[in-house]
C-alpha cells in the first residue's frame, strides 16, 4: 500500500458557529471537510443537542500540516474566548494525496 | 371552564423533566411540530387577512414596530437597575423585547376555546416584533461597532426560521384564499390543538432543564423574569387599546409583549454578542417567563384586557 501523510484537524464546537466556520475554512484554503452533529459534556456544561442553540457540531478536515496549523491558529484567536470549542490535530495516512 | 388540556401537557412535561424521567422526545419531532405550528398560524392569518385587509394596518404595524424598540430598552434599564453588567443586560433585554411564537400559539388556542374574536393579522405582528429587539440589543451591548458582521447577522435575523415560516404561511394563505385553502384547513382547526399539546410537552421538558440552572443565577434573574412580562403586558395592552383592537386582540398583543424569545434571539445574539452568557437569557425566558405566561400570564392578560375595556380605555 502506498500511503501518504496528511494532518487531520478535528473541531468540536457550538452549532451556532457552523456558517462562520465554513466561511473561514473556505478562506483559509481547506480542500474539503465533513460536518456532523455531536453531543457531549465539557467545561461549558452538558451540550445535549436537544436544542438549536444547545447543539454541537464536529468538523473534520484532512489537509496539509501547514493549512491545518493556519486554521487552528485562526480558530484559537477568533473563537476560543467566547465559544465552547475544542480542536486538535492528528497525523493520518491517506491513499490519494492529490485530494488533500 | 376547566384547565385547558394543552396546558396540562406542559405541566406533565415540566414534571417529567423535574423528576429526571427517561422521557425524551426526538429533536426532529420538536422541529417538525414547531414548523407545523408556525405555518398553521401564518396560513390562518393570511386567509383572514385577504378578506379584511385595510390601510389602518400599516399604521398599526408601525406602532407595533415601535413597541419592539421600546420593550428591550425598558428591559435593559430594569436589568441595569438590578446590577447586571452591560453586555448580559443587553442580551437578556433583546430576548424580552422579542416574542415567543410558542406562547402566541397557546394564546391563539386559549382565545379560540373561549370563542373570543381576535384580529386575523396578529401573526404579522409576531413577525414584526421578532426583529427590532435583536438590533436594539446589539446596539445596547456594543454601540455601533465596526466588527459586527451585519451581513451575516441580517441573514440570521430576517431569514430566520420562524419569520420565514410565519410570512410564508401568511402569503400562501392570502394568495390562495378561503375556498382554495379548505383542504389544508385542519392545520389550524382540528389539528392545531393536538400538535400544540405535543409541542408543549416537549417545551415542558426543555423548561424543566433550564430551571435547574436557575439556582446559579439566583433571585435577581427570577425577579426580572417575572416582573418584565407584567410590565410588557401592561404596555402591550395599553397600546392595543390605543390602536382600537378588540378584546381578543388586546389580550393577544399583551401576551406578545409579555413573552420572551427563546429561538430566534439566542441564535442571533450568540453570533453578534458572544461575550454574553447565553444560559442567563435562556434560563430566564425558557425556565421562568415561558411557564409563567402559559400557566398564569395568559388568563391574567385576558382579565387585564377586559378590565381596561370596562374602564373605557
Amino acid at each position: 500500500m502506498n500511503a501518504h501523510n496528511r494532518t487531520l484537524l478535528t473541531v468540536i464546537c457550538e452549532a451556532a458557529l457552523e456558517h462562520k466556520l465554513e466561511a473561514d475554512l473556505k478562506n483559509l484554503g481547506a480542500p474539503g471537510w465533513t460536518l456532523s452533529d455531536a453531543r457531549g459534556s465539557g467545561s461549558r456544561g452538558v451540550r445535549s443537542a436537544g436544542w438549536d442553540t444547545d447543539g454541537n457540531i464536529r468538523l473534520e478536515v484532512i489537509c496539509s500540516r501547514e493549512i491545518a496549523e493556519r486554521i487552528a491558529e485562526h480558530l484559537q484567536a477568533r473563537y476560543y474566548e467566547n465559544f465552547a470549542m475544542v480542536c486538535y490535530l492528528a497525523e493520518v495516512e491517506v491513499l490519494r494525496p492529490e485530494k488533500f | 371552564m376547566g384547565i385547558d388540556p394543552v396546558v396540562l401537557f406542559f405541566v406533565f412535561g415540566l414534571f417529567a423533566g423535574l423528576v429526571k424521567s427517561e422521557l425524551k422526545l426526538p429533536p426532529a419531532l420538536y422541529e417538525t411540530l414547531s414548523i407545523i405550528l408556525l405555518l398553521a398560524i401564518g396560513l390562518h392569518g393570511g386567509v383572514e387577512l385577504a378578506e379584511q385587509a385595510s390601510a389602518a394596518l400599516l399604521g398599526q404595524s408601525l406602532l407595533v414596530l415601535g413597541l419592539g424598540v421600546l420593550l428591550p430598552i425598558l428591559a435593559f434599564i430594569l436589568l441595569r437597575g438590578l446590577r447586571f453588567d452591560r453586555v448580559n443586560a443587553a442580551a437578556v433585554a433583546a430576548h424580552y423585547g422579542s416574542v415567543s411564537a410558542g406562547t402566541f400559539a397557546v394564546v391563539v388556542a386559549y382565545l379560540a376555546a373561549r370563542e373570543i374574536f381576535f384580529e386575523s393579522y396578529m401573526p404579522l405582528f409576531v413577525a414584526i416584533l421578532e426583529i427590532p429587539a435583536i438590533l436594539v440589543g446589539i446596539l445596547l451591548a456594543k454601540g455601533v461597532s465596526r466588527d459586527t458582521d451585519w451581513k451575516e447577522l441580517g441573514r440570521e435575523i430576517f431569514l430566520g426560521k420562524s419569520i420565514m415560516l410565519l410570512l410564508g404561511g401568511l402569503l400562501i394563505g392570502a394568495i390562495a384564499g378561503k375556498e382554495a385553502i379548505k383542504p389544508l384547513e385542519p392545520l389550524y382547526t382540528s389539528m392545531f390543538k393536538p400538535v400544540l399539546a405535543f409541542f408543549l410537552l416537549e417545551m415542558g421538558l426543555i423548561a424543566s432543564g433550564q430551571l435547574g440552572s436557575l439556582k446559579r443565577y439566583g433571585f435577581k434573574l427570577a425577579a426580572f423574569a417575572l416582573l418584565m412580562p407584567l410590565i410588557g403586558a401592561l404596555i402591550g395592552a395599553l397600546l392595543a387599546r390605543f390602536m382600537g383592537l378588540s378584546l381578543g386582540g388586546t389580550a393577544m398583543l399583551a401576551t406578545l409583549a409579555a413573552s420572551a424569545s427563546y429561538i430566534a434571539v439566542p441564535a442571533a445574539m450568540r453570533l453578534a454578542v458572544p461575550e454574553a452568557n447565553p444560559s442567563l437569557s435562556l434560563t430566564a425566558s425558557l425556565g421562568i417567563t415561558f411557564p409563567f405566561n402559559i400557566l398564569i400570564g395568559i388568563p391574567l392578560y385576558l382579565a387585564l384586557a377586559e378590565r381596561l375595556i370596562a374602564w373605557g380605555f
